[in-house]
């Protein structure tokens, strides 16, 4: 299927461009109206902020967006500022881990939650129930359950076992996989409630179908059921990553960057830059960055997925 | 019926409470420790019970980095406080370039500052093409090394009076389970070297480095036996010892947990709370012990500019808690309870405790400018950073330390 798109995708080229204009103007013009005062605030807010960003991010403003064109000068410093690159390494790292770990974790959980158990509403509440929890309380929680000596660590210590150590969070090389404890505590269970929304909405007769064929239920998951979801996975994926770039809370309040600098991310940076340092064009170079990031991730897919549907029809 | 009854009633709430003439002011400031809290209520209640307007207290947490930019943030977004606490120094300089400052210059001839302010460079950051734009209304240093009686009883030593004998005894405290520094996480390492800079380095030294930005300076050796300092702190300094906030650091060395502690004069308003008493519960050693002048800044006053239609009653309340802040009576009452030291000349600090009857020895020396006085946020950002990095990462050597320390004073400004 996703050959077909890609293929179609190529095809589409100048040929098809009157029609996709008449398109874009004409078909359901009375929907087009009625989403005209929101495409204004996008055009407006989204775009025209955006652009903001970026025109000042080559300028050598401080406190006031006032300052003069200084070319990539803000963007010089930045790549040369040892901690805005560690933090893009945290934050790949984080994202990797996070999005893989967020999506296999939330299926499984939610083929567990789809084998007809009893009790089902109460577990799935439990599972959900973190997500109600902001970042703010998360970190905070997870930071006295991971602190070593009033945590964990040193419950299972005072309980006898002696050699027993946690402490990944004053640990620089293990602070990252800590972050990821507590965001995957977090986000684990809406990603279970919207997979769990996509089995259950699978035609229970592909299921009879299958099982008629002989076909293992765990391969009937692998390869039918889960290429079923795709538009649930794509959801999933887009909300998880949203989040993963976005990630700021959850580490003022677990680690505040630390041990040293070792949990630091590029929200971080851009906030201490920005406002504690009174330098917004720093700030807003590294913000320009993590925008362009993730353009880099979305404009590909974003073509593959709507660019395609257009030539389909 | 009921209806006209309460429209009356509040007719008359109104018409009541405009006719005593009394202003509500919104105050913002960053003193939220035990201490802190205590000599900030000081200034309100002298403000209330001499004007009779009402101070309303909106203390914000996280200091200086977590507190100054929701204040920068408020003015410029058009949502002034009616006066806020601010660091002496260079964080507001485009707020008052702006014109989002206040221009107090009247009221300052009024009372005719220039006569009792204590240091004139304390004005320096307040004004700009010849007007005055803030009060400072305290001198607080970063000079000091705190030290433990109780730590120091139970390894049998003396307590130290230099900065290495405190060294020296690291192996001893140690041994004996004592915490040899104790620190909290985030910013209060970034005041460390600026402290070992005055102490082991030297006034030469700190003017050169903060108010000349001479690269030289920071690469030759004075400030190599800085940075090897800040290495010596590095190593009995771990992060699973560190404390949330610095007022638990006051904590520990009052409870002999911890030897001793680099930090600002503020902790001792925490001391005093807690009922530490200099000399008995805790040393105080200015300039760890080697320097006979203190690098200080202080905070400032400042009173953003109100928009159109403000009511003249506010505008009025602003006028009387800018000459209240700096009267010889909430000056004492409030740097008593501070532990920093009053700007005023004449104001009879016969009360004030040991530690700083030391500080106002060396005041007469003059004042040395200290990095948050000196340098601009962004610089003092880079630095924070830089810090925060080297003590939490063992890898980077000295070497690499004073060379990052030279390029960041190298593009400062």
């Amino acid at each position: 299927m996703a050959d077909m798109t890609v293929e179609q995708a190529r095809k589409g080229g100048a040929g098809s461009l009157t029609r996709f204009l008449r398109n874009i103007f004409l078909r359901n013009l009375s929907a087009k109206i009625a989403a005209a005062p929101m495409m204004a605030t996008v055009l407006v807010v989204f775009v025209g902020c955006t652009i903001w960003t970026i025109w000042y991010s080559f300028t050598n403003s401080r406190l006031l967006p006032s300052g003069d064109f200084v070319g990539f000068e803000q963007y010089q410093r930045l790549f040369a500022t040892r901690r805005w690159n560690v933090s893009v390494t945290n934050l790949v790292t984080y994202g990797a881990f996070s999005l893989v770990f967020t999506m296999v974790f939330g299926f499984l959980l939610a083929v567990l939650m789809d084998q007809k158990i009893r009790f089902e509403n109460a577990f799935r509440t439990i599972m959900l129930y973190p997500f109600a929890l902001s970042f703010i309380v998360t970190g905070l929680v997870w930071q006295w359950i991971m602190n070593p000596s009033l945590g964990l660590q040193g419950t299972m210590r005072n309980l006898g076992w002696t050699g027993f150590t946690f402490d990944w969070l004053t640990n620089p090389r293990m602070v990252l996989y800590a972050l990821l404890i507590a965001g995957l505590w977090q986000g684990v269970g809406f990603v279970m409630i919207l997979m769990l929304a996509g089995l259950r909405g699978i035609d229970g007769e592909i299921w009879k179908a299958a099982r008629v064929d002989g076909i293992p239920t765990w391969r009937t998951y692998l390869s039918i059921v889960l290429p079923m979801m795709r538009g649930v996975l794509v959801t999933a994926v887009v909300l998880v990553g949203s989040g993963i770039v976005r990630l700021y809370d959850l580490v003022v309040a677990l680690t505040d960057g630390g041990p040293g600098i070792a949990s630091e991310v590029p929200a971080k940076y851009v906030y201490n830059y920005m406002f504690g340092a009174g330098n917004i064009a720093q700030g807003l170079a590294a913000s320009t960055m993590m925008l362009l990031t993730v353009m880099i991730i979305i404009i590909p897919w974003a073509y593959l997925e709507f660019g395609g549907k257009g030539n389909r029809k | 019926m009921k209806k006209y009854a309460v429209v009356a009633a509040m007719a008359t709430a109104f018409l009541s409470s405009t006719a005593i003439n009394a202003a509500e002011l919104e105050v913002t400031h960053w003193w939220t420790s035990a201490g802190e809290a205590a000599a900030v209520a000081e200034f309100a209640r002298v403000f209330e019970e001499q004007t009779g307007h009402t101070w309303v207290d909106s203390a914000l947490s996280g200091s200086g980095t977590g507190a100054n930019p929701v204040i920068i943030s408020r003015i410029i977004g058009g949502d002034p406080m009616g006066a806020t606490q601010m660091n002496t120094g260079r964080d507001a300089e485009e707020l008052i370039q702006a014109g989002l400052m206040r221009d107090l210059t009247d009221i300052a001839e009024e009372l005719n500052i220039n006569e009792f302010y204590v240091d004139q460079s304390l004005l320096e950051p307040c004004t700009y093409e010849g007007r005055i734009y803030c009060f400072p209304v305290n001198i607080h240093s970063w000079d000091w090394l705190w030290l433990s009686t109780a730590a120091y009883e139970e390894i049998g030593q003396p307590v130290p009076t230099t900065w290495d004998e405190y060294v020296a005894s690291w192996p001893a405290l140690e041994e004996a389970g004592i915490l040899p520094f104790g620190l909290a996480t985030g910013w209060p390492i970034a005041g460390v070297p600026g402290v070992l800079l005055s102490g082991i380095g030297g006034s030469e030294l700190v003017l050169a480095v903060n108010r000349d930005k001479d690269v030289e300076a920071v690469r030759g050796p004075e400030f190599r036996k800085v940075a090897e300092a800040m290495d010596a702190i590095r190593s009995v300094v771990s992060p699973d010892t560190m404390v949330p906030a610095f007022a638990d650091v006051g904590n520990q060395i009052l409870a002999g947990e911890a030897a001793g502690n680099i930090h600002g004069d503020w902790l001792q308003g925490d001391l005093q709370v807690a009922g530490g008493v200099p000399g008995e519960d805790y040393e105080c050693l200015p300039a760890l012990g080697m320097n006979d002048q203190l690098t200080g800044g202080g905070d400032a006053f400042y009173f953003p500019v109100l928009p159109e239609g403000t009511d003249p009653e506010v505008l009025e309340a602003q006028t009387e808690l800018a000459k209240i802040l700096i009267s010889p009576e909430a000056q004492l009452a409030f740097n008593l309870k501070k532990g920093s030291m009053p700007i005023r000349t004449d104001v009879d600090l016969s009360q004030a405790n040991a530690c700083m009857q030391k500080a106002l020895k060396l005041l007469e020396n003059g004042l040395l400018p200290s990095g948050d006085f000196a340098l601009s946020s962004d610089t003092q950002q880079q630095l924070q950073d830089l810090n925060i990095e080297f003590l939490g990462d063992d890898s980077i050597t000295v070497d690499d330390y004073v060379e990052r320390y030279a390029s960041i004073i190298e593009t400062a400004d």
